[in-house]
């Protein structure tokens, strides 16, 4: 009942021939379970991975060096990466960590952990291009406080890796360096923006990755690739190092192949943050102590819990497989114990239009400090104007140019209230519906997108359905809730079938629930109960 | 936090050294300013004057034709704050520090870096709109104000755009008696806050231009005012009345050399009687109060002698700048319609709410301003023109209170501090907090004369040493033996020794020369070295010169 999609089954499904030799998953996977009852931990390859060094079963090194032959094998055929770290200076970080555990110091919760990082969040060591050639080489002077706070725990960087330009498009063909393949298919799109960082989770190149959501650029991947995806509460974790694209929108979301891994690195990467001030004061309460073992549970764990299922998602325009894998969903919840029940939401299918002119018109604020006069691609010229023009023309790709010309257009006088502040208005309505719906319900669920991934350049001219492809995400980025999105089945396509996402999405800052006794009275989206044996 | 900033910034060369931002990879500097924008004064072509009027004949003319019209003048000031670091970012803010040498990646603009608000800024704009008696808003906002320009590192500029932290306020100001006196009230629309930009250094061919950060993201208050003034010299105290209530708020330095207090003034003129408002014209480049009132009258001429002949068309909508050289106006730039700046909310910072305690614990520790203070002078029996004086200058009006305070007395303190003091000042060179001499032995020595402890002439001697060396008046009178003779007999027995030693002179009195009972009255002083009671002196004096007659 609660065992989950395992990352070797995974491994049987990419469709890449020889199979890496992958000591390290062999004992990985025969590690015992941490003796702190842990509830999810069976499947979290976090706490697999702390367990295995602390007791000595597994060095760091070899660990490391187990991903990075993975990742050098795999990389040429899905292009996760658009900066790989210096695998010497990799496992550096990993000798270090196997000489402190040695010395039986003190290692960081994530110790040993690779992770990789978008490249539209900043990292000191290593370039930050966001996927834009206007960003080419450019090397940032900080650490984004979210990765700061991952190194401070443990994790190593394993590389930066390959989005939409700026985050803006929804299956990674809009970077300006390369296109990331589905590891289900090769074919096919990982979804986006956030493409790379779930593909590169899906291959098992890195154990989890941070990623960005604005309007689904988390979520929307991960069903594509068939991981879990967490975009968590805005203002829940710093957004410092994130290059704006959509500010009131944009959230540093997590990837793994667990829930439990979601969370873990959610908590890592959670608090507020004197450099944002959109960060969160609240406390960030330690779920993760919270876990308790998959066999401890009684048969019926979600009894009570409150599920509403949005009428609006599961309508006509969703692919008939991706209805089925929710439906089945569904059932699943009830059978553990949820109230299932369809909600309305009414103002719905307004989140995409409202949406699309609230991020345009910030993105073309955002993007203004790319003027090539500081750092970047710069045009040369002898007049100003033209500089600002060509090194913009030169830089930007036309999907980012053709936001920015989208959302300069709304914000001009004379339109500003007919498309800006009418955006705000709906954007108000549509926060209200969402907290109406989770007054009466303890979580939602709807489908992650409307299909499973589709060809790579199928939609690459048709900017409107890919914009469309966005309306399961959008509305949720709008009302500033946590969402999760995990496996809950597969279509047809491909060589094996096509993962499909079910998106959970719970009240304001509920991303994990407090006691974990109180289910059927506290909301939350990481009680790992959903993952079901697929 | 800066500092690890500032040696990781260091990693990139161009940061570092401003003129490789425009530079092409040999090093060749190529970024040159020639959209219209862009344009300086210095390197503005001088357009030839509209109207060729010869210089002499046209002060009269002009004086006669002003009269017929009426100017409407209103002003946009800017503020910069003296908050120990920038509005969203931890950088301090030095004036005439190295170019970029104060900066980092959030007043950089560099990808990744958001703005956090320092709350001071919100202190001090409390402040101000609290002193010009404004209403404040107690849920403002930040917008964003969007442009290119090279020293605008995000591309757009944080500010207030249609909910400012304060509006509908007033300033009240008296005339100095020298422009003919009076009081002026005059309206405040509107306060609000923002950020500076940083500096363009333009190479001295104009080839190319270079981008200095450090005054990128220091805080600014914009105080507009109603087109309430009417002359340039009102506009001039205006000015001049925002500067001393920023300095007393303790809030901003108000040098206008160094930019911390600028104006930009829009003037119009309309012929007397008419109630529609004439075409305003933007002057910039104002760097002090007199050029203010110089600009604004030049101003008004020019538009009258339009006006007056017909060419009021020739008025149009423009910036002209200032050019104290020539003592003229000439053109900016001219408007070419409204620029779009596409306001919207900065979603970067929350809004700025403010509590009704917040506020009223700030207005509670507000200083005495300008205002409050001339009014109280003015009831301690001061003429207007000691009142200006005294509360002209801050640290003056300080010392002047203090003086009080240890008991001086009121109109006597007034004038050694504006005679002897002032001059001292003045001479040397100092201010009000360089001199020795404390407000305490000010009083002191006004005591000490008031009560004949010393003479006047005394007195005066040794202010100077005291304004120079400092010490205590006490100290200088015992030291220097300088006490008043103020015994009769004493005094007698001086006259008496002069008059024996004069016999010539008294003979030349009591023949009817009495003029020379200055020469004995200089005598006697003489010979007390000065410390002699005056008025016992001449009374004593005339007793023993006409008595034995």
């Amino acid at each position: 009942m609660l065992s989950t999609i395992q990352p070797p089954r995974y491994l049987s499904r990419f469709p890449l021939r020889g199979r890496t030799k992958s000591r390290s998953f062999h004992i990985l996977s025969s590690a015992q379970p941490v003796t702190k009852t842990c509830f999810a931990a069976d499947k979290s390859q976090i706490l697999s991975i702390r367990d295995s060094l602390l007791n000595r079963h597994l060095s760091a090194v070899e660990l490391t060096h187990s991903y990075l032959d993975r990742l050098k094998q795999t990389e040429p055929h899905i292009n996760c990466f658009l900066h790989v770290s210096d695998p010497d200076k990799v496992l550096k970080q990993a000798q270090d960590i196997d000489d402190k555990i040695k010395r039986n110091e003190e290692v960081g919760p994530l110790a040993g952990v690779l992770v990789a990082i978008k490249d539209n969040i900043c990292t000191a060591d290593m370039p930050s291009t966001g996927g834009s050639y206007i960003l080419e080489g450019y090397r940032p002077p900080f650490d984004a406080t979210a990765v700061k706070r991952l190194k401070d725990l443990g994790a190593i960087v394993v590389g930066k890796t390959n989005l939409d330009e700026f985050g803006m498009g929804s299956t990674t063909e809009a970077s300006a360096f390369k296109v990331t393949a589905n590891p289900w298919d090769l074919s096919r799109v990982p979804g986006g923006s956030s493409g790379g960082s779930a593909a590169s989770v899906s291959a098992r190149q890195c154990v989890v990755s941070l990623g960005s959501d604005t309007g689904g650029s988390v979520r929307q991947p991960a069903s594509f690739c068939g991981v879990v995806g967490l975009k968590p509460t805005y203002g829940r974790v710093s957004r410092f190092g994130l290059m704006a694209y959509a500010s009131s929108l944009d959230v540093i979301g997590c990837f793994g192949s667990s829930v439990a891994d979601t969370g873990i690195l959610l908590h890592a990467i959670s608090g507020h943050d004197s450099l944002d001030a959109t960060s969160s004061k609240r406390e960030v309460p330690d779920f993760t102590s919270q876990f308790t073992y998959a066999s401890s549970l009684k048969s019926r764990p979600l009894e009570g819990l409150r599920v509403g299922l949005i009428r609006e998602t599961v309508d006509a325009g969703v692919d008939s497989g991706v209805k089925s894998a929710i439906e089945g969903a569904a059932a699943h919840l009830e059978q553990l114990g949820c109230v299932l029940k369809e909600v309305s939401l009414p103002s719905f299918s307004l989140g995409l239009p409202a949406y699309y002119i609230l991020a345009s018109s910030e993105s073309s604020s955002n993007l203004s400090r790319y003027d090539g006069v500081r750092y970047g691609n710069q045009a040369s010229s002898d007049e100003l104007n033209v500089l600002y023009e060509e090194s913009r023309a030169k830089g930007f790709g036309s999907e980012v140019k053709m936001r920015i010309l989208m959302g300069t257009y709304a914000l001009s006088a004379g339109y500003y209230d007919a498309y800006y502040k009418r955006a705000q208005q709906v954007r108000t309505i549509i926060r209200k519906s969402f907290k109406a719906a989770l007054d009466e319900n303890d979580i939602l669920i709807s489908p992650a997108a409307p299909s499973a991934a589709y060809k790579i350049g199928e939609k690459k001219n048709d900017p409107l359905a890919m914009y469309a492809g966005d309306i399961m995400t959008v509305n949720v980025n709008l009302a500033g809730l946590p969402a999760l999105v995990l496996p809950c089945g597969f279509v047809e396509g491909g060589a094996v079938g096509l993962p499909v996402g079910l998106q959970i999405i719970g009240a304001a800052f509920d991303e994990w629930c407090e006691l974990p006794a109180k289910f059927a009275k506290h909301k939350c989206l990481l009680n790992g109960f959903f993952e079901r044996n697929l | 936090m800066a500092s690890t900033l500032f040696r990781t910034i260091q990693i990139h060369p161009f940061l570092l050294y401003p003129t490789a931002l425009f530079s092409r990879r040999n090093g060749v500097l190529y970024c040159t300013m020639k959209s219209s924008q862009t344009q300086t004064a210095t390197q503005e072509k001088q357009q030839p004057p509209k109207v060729k009027v010869p210089q002499h004949a046209l002060k009269k003319t002009v004086d006669k034709i002003t009269r017929d019209y009426e100017a409407i003048i209103g002003i946009e000031t800017h503020v910069q704050l003296s908050t120990l670091t920038k509005a969203f970012c931890s950088c301090p803010y030095n004036y005439g520090s190295q170019p970029n040498t104060s900066i980092c990646p959030i007043c950089m603009g560099l990808p990744g870096a958001l703005p956090v608000l320092n709350s001071k800024v919100i202190e001090f704009a409390v402040k101000l709109g609290l002193a010009l008696n404004c209403k404040l808003s107690l849920n403002s906002k930040f917008d964003r104000k969007q442009y290119f320009y090279p020293d605008l590192p995000k591309g757009y500029q944080i500010s207030q755009f249609d909910i400012p932290i304060a509006t509908g306020g007033y300033v009240d100001l008296d005339l100095p008696l020298e422009f003919g006196g009076g009081h002026r009230k005059f309206g405040i629309t509107r306060v609000h806050i923002e950020e500076d930009a940083g500096k363009l250094l333009h190479s001295g061919n104009g080839d190319y231009s270079q981008v200095d950060l450090n005054r990128a993201g220091v805080p600014l208050l914009e105080i507009v005012s109603e087109p309430d003034m009417r002359t340039g010299i009102e506009a001039a105290e205006y000015a001049a009345e925002l500067q001393r209530v920023v300095r007393y708020l303790g809030i901003s330095n108000g040098n206008m050399q160094e930019g911390s207090l600028r104006c930009d003034v829009n003037v119009s003129i309309r012929p007397v009687g008419q109630s529609e408002f004439g075409t305003k014209v933007e002057i910039k480049n104002l760097n002090s109060f007199s050029s203010i009132n110089r600009a604004i009258d030049f101003e008004i001429s020019r538009q009258a002698l339009l006006h007056s002949q017909g060419q009021s068309d020739q008025i149009v909508q423009e910036t002209r700048l200032w050019e104290e050289g020539a003592q003229k106006t000439v053109t900016m730039r001219k408007k070419e319609g409204l620029s779009d700046y596409r306001y919207f909310p900065e979603p970067d910072l929350p809004e700025v709410i403010l509590t009704p305690e917040y506020v009223d614990s700030i207005s509670n520790s507000l200083p005495e301003l300008p205002e409050a203070k001339r009014r109280r002078y003015e009831k301690m029996g001061l003429s207007m023109q000691d009142v200006l004086f005294l509360a002209n200058d801050m640290n003056v009006a300080e010392y002047f209170d203090a003086t009080l305070s240890s008991g001086a007395d009121i109109k006597l303190a007034a004038n050694w501090i504006m005679g002897d003091i002032a001059a001292y000042m003045k001479n040397e060179k100092l201010s009000i907090n360089d001199i020795k001499l404390t407000p305490q032995e000010l009083a002191e020595l006004i005591a000490s004369i008031k009560s004949g402890t010393i003479s006047g002439k005394i007195g005066k001697e040794i202010l100077s040493e005291l304004l120079a060396k400092g010490g205590t008046v006490k100290g200088l009178i015992e030291e220097k033996d300088l006490i008043q003779i103020a015994d009769p007999v004493e005094i007698g027995k001086m006259i008496d020794k002069v008059i024996s030693e004069n016999p010539k002179q008294l003979e030349q009195y009591r023949g009817g020369k009495t003029k020379l009972q200055g020469f004995f009255a200089g005598q006697v002083m003489k010979l007390s070295k000065g410390k002699a009671n005056p008025g016992l002196l001449n009374k004593i004096l005339l007793e023993k010169l006409n008595g034995q007659s």
